[in-house]
């Protein structure tokens, strides 16, 4: 039996627009285990991001969530009220989000920041009590205690980030759900942040939620990786088998194009034609009109999510009938 | 023999910071940011000269120095033989058609309300006055088709919102395109487009090199995509350029510590890959009072104590190679039996 933290079953989300609604995230099933590092990668537009915040049950009108059912930890979220969800987000669930800059207060120091969200969700601590949390958290996460007197446009940004981390630690969430957290930090206080990441999943349990754009920084961190397009789960799967044999055409010419730093690697995949519109996708697989191999059913039929070697599993017409026993 | 279309001396660029009124009157000593401080390289006719660092490194600024946006502190850029820093304003306009500039951003390039063909129009506007407004139109339309917009009809009467990201930048290039540069100075131009589009651009750059002869500086911070267009890199740290050579022999056998930590930190996308080297200590230093002698020393893995934090390195060769020059204590000059590593 295989220990989910989150279960997300047949989510839709869809966005009002004067011409109809977006539909951001389309059926879409997945579960995130418990002390993993799950890597949420696709383009921009394909869904990604509204993913994340759907499942803290963070989207706002015109937003809505259609359907679907949030499992966290055994609770049905889509039936708690929201100053139920308050307290699990921020709490039980962290968030980090590429800007720290947007996210930190720019009057408030590091210190107020902690010891404003640990009073704010443990009322009962005290000032003291959290300042004391507060400091042992941030020495931990490679921040000197001094720092916790600066604002945030006093520390650098990979510093900034750690302090982002360091809110969502402070309450000692279960899952951390990452968006694009190192997007505005330098190769090498990337790679310095992924090292961090990977020691906090280890020290704290977490489990980690990373949504990027970029397919290096999956295939350094993560243990499992989805891969969305156009709103739907195109790949899902163990991190070494997906990059090693992807099976969706997609993740294919995704995992193609990336540049890889490797003199010897070959030239890069150029995919035609660009992501779909959401407000009108294509009939059957939304990828039909830029795969490479498609058929005559992947314009009539939506594929289903299955799994097709142990570990992985695609939606794609061309593994019909391929498929591990039971999967 | 290669001719040389840009060459920069010595360029320094101080930016002043601003001071308070009380410091103004008692004297207290101006500081400066180094965002440039004492680079040399020449950028041949016909290549992809990179110019890769992190944020801060000021290679953006040497990109406006050698465009001569900005006017240097010291030393000199010359283009095609001409010194730009003893140029009127007026004679640089007449020289600016030779040079155009594609940044990262291209929605903020584009003016919001003008169609794409009368972006594209509007240099012609500037630096050719005597063509007629049919000569002008039709040279839009086959910059369009160019850079693979068609059918170009539909694409010049658009504005920049109706079109994605991907196809601003191709509008970006095309208004470039279209005065007929020799240089053109290209910073960031592909890190906000999605990796499958990315490829795509990379292509377009290199397919209009080969049609116009073109030059191009590429500026960027992501070395797995300079692999891709560049043949010779320079890696600027702190203001200062520390190694610089054909492309090969930098990724290959790169020699200074910070080249080597930078390219060790590129993520790898293949699972199987993942770094294990240790990264360098700390982050870049403030660039008012950067650190003596070798400006990297404080975080370097290899500094020695009494050599690096006293004296300043000057690039010089690798080997016996005259075009691959590192400006490393430990690598190469009289003290380079000290490496540790050696």
């Amino acid at each position: 039996m295989e220990d989910f933290l989150y279960s997300v079953r047949g989510l839709n989300v869809r966005y009002a627009t004067r011409s109809g609604d977006v539909h951001a995230v389309e059926d879409v099933s997945l579960d995130i285990r418990r002390g993993e590092i799950l890597g949420l990668v696709g383009e921009s537009g394909c869904g990604k991001s509204t993913f994340g915040k759907a499942i803290m049950r963070m989207i706002r009108t015109p937003g809505r969530i259609e359907s679907g059912e949030l499992w966290f930890d055994g609770a049905d979220l889509m039936t708690y009220s929201g100053r139920q969800m308050q307290s699990v987000r921020g709490g039980e669930i962290g968030m980090v989000f590429q800007d720290p800059m947007t996210s930190l207060n720019p009057v408030q120091r590091v210190a107020e920041h902690l010891t404003e969200t640990i009073r704010t969700h443990e009322p009962k601590v005290s000032e003291l009590a959290a300042m004391a949390r507060a400091e042992e958290l941030v020495e931990k996460l490679g921040i000197r205690r001094e720092r916790l007197d600066d604002y945030p446009h006093q520390l650098s940004g990979g510093m900034r980030q750690r302090v982002m981390i360091s809110l969502a630690l402070a309450l000692r969430a279960k899952l951390v759900i990452a968006d694009e957290p190192t997007t505005s930090l330098d190769v090498i206080v990337e790679a310095k942040f992924l090292d961090l990441l990977r020691e906090l999943r280890d020290e704290f349990d977490l489990t980690i939620l990373m949504i990027t754009h970029n397919i290096g920084v999956v295939a350094e961190v993560a243990d499992r990786v989805a891969v969305m397009y156009a709103g739907r789960m195109a790949e899902i799967g163990d991190v070494y088998g997906v990059f090693a044999e992807p099976k969706h055409p997609y993740t294919v010419g995704l995992l193609n194009s990336v540049p890889n730093i490797d003199l010897d690697e070959h030239d890069l995949y150029k995919m035609e034609g660009a992501p779909p519109n959401l407000l009108s996708p294509p009939s059957g697989c939304p990828f039909h009109p830029r795969c490479p191999k498609a058929m005559d059913i992947c314009a009539a039929e939506v594929p289903v999510l299955h799994e097709v070697v142990p570990g992985q599993a695609t939606a794609c017409w061309l593994y019909d009938g391929v498929g591990v026993a039971g999967g | 023999m290669v001719e040389n279309l840009v060459e920069v001396v010595g360029v320094k660029k101080w930016f002043p910071v601003a001071q308070g009124f009380i410091a103004g009157l008692t004297g207290a000593p101006k500081e400066y940011v180094r965002a440039v401080d004492g680079v040399t390289f020449e950028i041949r006719k016909g290549e992809v000269f990179g110019l890769a660092g992190e944020s801060g490194s000021g290679k953006s600024t040497v990109g406006r120095l050698v465009l001569r946006l900005l006017d240097p502190t010291d030393g000199s850029v010359v283009f095609d033989g001409v010194d730009l820093v003893s140029l009127s304003h007026e004679e640089m306009r007449t020289l600016r058609h030779r040079m155009q500039v594609v940044f990262q951003d291209p929605l903020a390039s584009l003016n919001p309300r003008m169609t794409i063909g009368q972006a594209i129009e509007h240099p012609l506007k500037i630096h050719m006055p005597q063509l007629s407004a049919e000569d002008r139109h039709a040279r839009a339309l086959e910059m369009l088709d160019q850079v693979g917009l068609a059918p170009p009809e539909f694409f010049f009467a658009k504005y920049p919102h109706q079109i994605s990201g991907g196809q601003r930048q191709r509008v970006v290039f095309a208004r470039g395109m279209i005065t007929a540069p020799d240089l053109i100075v290209a910073d960031e131009p592909i890190a906000m487009a999605d990796v499958s589009v990315r490829a795509l651009l990379l292509d377009l750059m290199m397919e209009l090199k080969d049609e116009f002869d073109l030059t191009y500086l590429f500026i960027t911070h992501d070395l797995a995509t300079a692999k891709y267009v560049c043949n010779r890199i320079a890696v600027m740290y702190l203001g200062k350029i520390v190694e610089i050579g054909p492309l090969e022999a930098v990724y290959t056998n790169a020699q200074h510590p910070y080249t080597r930590a930078l390219l060790d930190a590129v993520p790898v996308p293949d699972p199987k890959h993942r770094r294990t080297e240790p990264l360098p200590a700390g982050e870049i230093p403030n660039p008012i009072n950067p650190p003596p002698g070798c400006n990297f020393h404080p975080r370097c893995p290899i500094a020695q104590a009494g050599i690096c934090d006293g004296i300043e390195p000057i690039l010089l060769p690798v080997g016996g190679d005259p075009e691959h020059l590192v400006s490393c204590h430990l690598r190469t000059g009289e003290y380079q039996d000290l490496d540790p590593f050696k």
